[in-house]
């Protein structure tokens, strides 16, 4: 066990996959000499070399599109795009090239892309650098979706994602790079990949979420807990596909969940969650499940970000509407 | 090679297209066999007799051609993009390539399909509606088509950046239109490939209709001029040539092999056919010019040579015939046979680990199919 940040962890994650498998590559942005914009590549290509480690030219669709071609070669490429709101050019080659290709091929083609890309605000930056892109991902077949949300799941989810024969969306919320956290490198847990976990057990409600908003909730449920509500605490960490054994396991006990996202709350992954959880929990639920998310609107610039993005406050506002209490939430029609 | 607006080379009947002009050429359409300064010796082991394979390669695929336009017809293709004109550009293309290069090309390269070893019957299921790929990529050394335009040209530079990671002295070759030079993906392949010397050549059949639009419209230079700001050699050969197609493309292929990098083919040709079964190009095209460039068809300039030089007798014009007719029944036998796919192999393929999201819906589906009593 050693002490990491979520950053440092992710580095250590990419040197022990360049080092267990002479196929992975890594590609993008200043991911070389600078070691990438939050330094997640930071010694990687001086240990390495540029060929395992490529800078690449400015072009996302440029990247996405030679790992393709990377893949169909037998290469494991591990994408780095710089910003979430940077993801859009390369948009067509990863629904319509990797995302397919598989079932395209009828099965003689897999491409293991791994894309990682810094996602979610919270960080006071510019328009196109805090945006949460999932549901695009997650609607589509044939990727998966993971958003990590601590040290020790970004080194072994990193790993398993690298690892897997599926094309995977690898979301890193860039607030919690500097998050700190014991980090056991022995790879001796259970593959992650595709589970939820429960983070903290609790009798009340249900709040399920992930990446940047896992420590929101945390501390939502500690000031919760002040005032004599428990809630159970659920990491997602699988957007696509999402482990609704877990999810529907909690809901059944607590009867009351609040789903929270950063992204825009209409069609965003919230709504599948209350779809799939009124489906599965229908007789248990005691209220309709409740969303607490960013606003139907383009990223705000900095100033207003706070009002945007769910914070502890508005978290509990929504398990008040979940626990049939006064809220905003009330009058709605 | 170095892309120039010379002094035309081609001699003979009237080119119709300014396009052609300086273009590689050594089969006249009148059938006369040139040399060429840069690019004969690429070709002079090409003897009658391997003209001959050239001339029966292209003849077999226009027949495959017709015979699936008429399959589409009868209602036994829902679609069909016909490569009419195109069989010089692409057999000669093709069959410059080594078996462990690899091909990543658009829906029309039916002609380099056939040339990497994919039989006539894996042609057609995916234009019958019945599959989602014809072959299996690997065994014959050609991607399944890709119907995004140019996305494809992303796709064979990255493959060459793994065979020069490889150490192989294989090369990638991307087969792309007029159309798709316009796309940003082009574009960013040609970044790429110039900026990492990659082995690949960008195949591009100038075949001066994207649908209804004009390659006019596409470009306000000509196609090969524009690699050069990429940093990429380019060359411009006429398309309904065979043996400068040939020519030029084991050029650029030896100097992928040897370290040098990309280049850029323009093959300037013409497609005579609708853009697929369901356009017209009536529409939108003036005969007129149909007719200039029938005068200049791929096929016909080979057999005026291989006659003139008493190679083409009756005899083998009719071997070669009986081929392609062999050939062609052979694909329609195998296209009327094929069955509908079982409706649960809908859920196959989509994912290479396990997914219980889909086993879900797989299930459900099964137990919806099974509540009717004869529907499985």
């Amino acid at each position: 066990m050693s002490t990491m940040t979520m950053g440092g962890a992710l580095n250590a994650g990419l040197r022990a996959a360049l080092t267990a498998d002479p196929k992975v590559v890594l590609m993008g942005e200043d991911i070389g000499r600078l070691g990438g914009v939050y330094r997640i590549t930071d010694g990687l290509q001086r240990e390495f070399g540029p060929r395992r480690v490529m800078d690449t030219p400015l072009a996302e669709s440029g990247i996405l599109g030679t790992a393709v071609g990377l893949a169909y070669r037998g290469y494991r490429p591990v994408c780095e795009i710089q910003f979430d709101g940077f993801v859009y050019p390369a948009f067509d080659q990863i629904v319509s090239q990797v995302a397919r290709m598989r079932a395209r091929t009828n099965g003689a083609v897999s491409l293991p892309i791994t894309i990682r890309i810094p996602v979610g605000g919270g960080i006071g930056s510019a328009e196109h650098h805090s945006d949460s892109p999932e549901a695009y991902f997650a609607h589509t077949p044939g990727l998966r979706v993971v958003s990590v949300a601590d040290p020790q799941d970004a080194y072994d989810l990193l790993q398993d994602a690298i690892a897997c024969d599926d094309p995977v969306l690898f979301f890193e919320p860039k607030r919690r790079y500097h998050l700190k956290g014991e980090v056991d490198t022995g790879r001796s847990r259970p593959a992650a990949l595709g589970t939820a976990r429960v983070l903290r057990q609790g009798t009340d409600a249900t709040v399920v979420t992930f990446g940047g908003l896992v420590q929101v909730a945390l501390a939502a449920a500690d000031a919760a807990a002040d005032e004599g509500v428990s809630l159970e605490v659920i990491d997602l960490r699988s957007l696509s596909p999402i482990d609704w054994v877990t999810v529907a396991a909690s809901v059944r006990r607590t009867g009351r969940v609040v789903v929270t996202h950063e992204a825009p709350e209409s069609v965003g992954l919230g709504a599948e969650l209350a779809a799939g959880i009124t489906e599965r929990c229908f007789s248990y639920l005691e209220h309709a499940p409740v969303r607490v998310t960013g606003f139907d609107i383009p990223y705000p610039p900095s100033k207003l970000e706070k009002h945007h993005l769910p914070d502890l406050d508005r978290l509990l506002d929504g398990v008040d509407a979940a626990l049939g209490r006064p809220s905003s939430f009330e009058d709605e029609s | 090679m170095s892309h120039t607006v010379a002094a035309p080379r081609a001699a003979g009947t009237p080119d119709p297209d300014p396009a052609l002009r300086g273009a590689v050429r050594i089969l006249t359409p009148d059938g006369e066999r040139r040399d060429d300064a840069e690019y004969g010796g690429q070709v002079a082991d090409v003897d009658d007799e391997a003209l001959l394979a050239l001339y029966d390669d292209m003849v077999v695929v226009r027949r495959i051609d017709t015979e699936a336009t008429n399959l589409q017809r009868q209602g036994e293709l829902a679609l069909w993009p016909p490569l009419l004109g195109q069989e010089a550009a692409q057999i000669g293309s093709a069959r410059a390539l080594r078996t462990d290069d690899f091909a990543f090309t658009s829906y029309r390269e039916n002609g380099v399909a056939y040339c990497r070893g994919v039989t006539p019957a894996e042609l057609v299921p995916v234009w019958r509606g019945v599959t989602a790929s014809g072959w299996d990529p690997y065994r014959v050394g050609m991607a399944t088509p890709q119907v995004i335009i140019a996305a494809q040209t992303l796709h064979a530079t990255g493959y060459a950046l793994g065979l020069q990671h490889d150490g192989s002295d294989a090369v990638a070759i991307a087969y792309f239109g007029d159309g798709a030079t316009s796309e940003g993906d082009a574009s960013e392949a040609l970044v790429f490939a110039a900026t990492y010397t990659a082995p690949v050549v960008f195949f591009c059949q100038n075949n001066h209709w994207a649908i209804s639009e004009p390659v006019s419209l596409q470009s306000g230079s000509s196609l090969a001029g524009r690699a050069a700001g990429f940093g990429v050699p380019s060359v411009t050969v006429d398309g309904n040539d065979v043996l400068a197609v040939l020519a030029v493309t084991r050029a650029a292929l030896a100097r992928a092999r040897a370290g040098g990098g990309p280049s850029f083919i323009e093959a300037v040709t013409y497609r005579m056919g609708p853009h697929t079964t369901a356009d017209d190009p009536t529409r939108y095209r003036d005969p007129a010019e149909l007719e200039a460039w029938r005068r200049l068809d791929p096929i016909d300039r080979v057999a005026a040579h291989l006659t003139a030089r008493g190679v083409l007798t009756d005899e083998r014009r009719a071997a070669v015939t009986a081929h392609a007719d062999e050939v062609a029944h052979a694909m329609r036998a195998a296209c009327t046979a094929l069955p509908d796919p079982d409706p649960m192999s809908l859920f196959e393929h989509v994912y290479a680990t396990a997914h219980p999201e889909l086993d879900r819906q797989k299930a459900r589906y099964a137990r919806y199919l099974d509540s009717f009593e004869d529907a499985r």
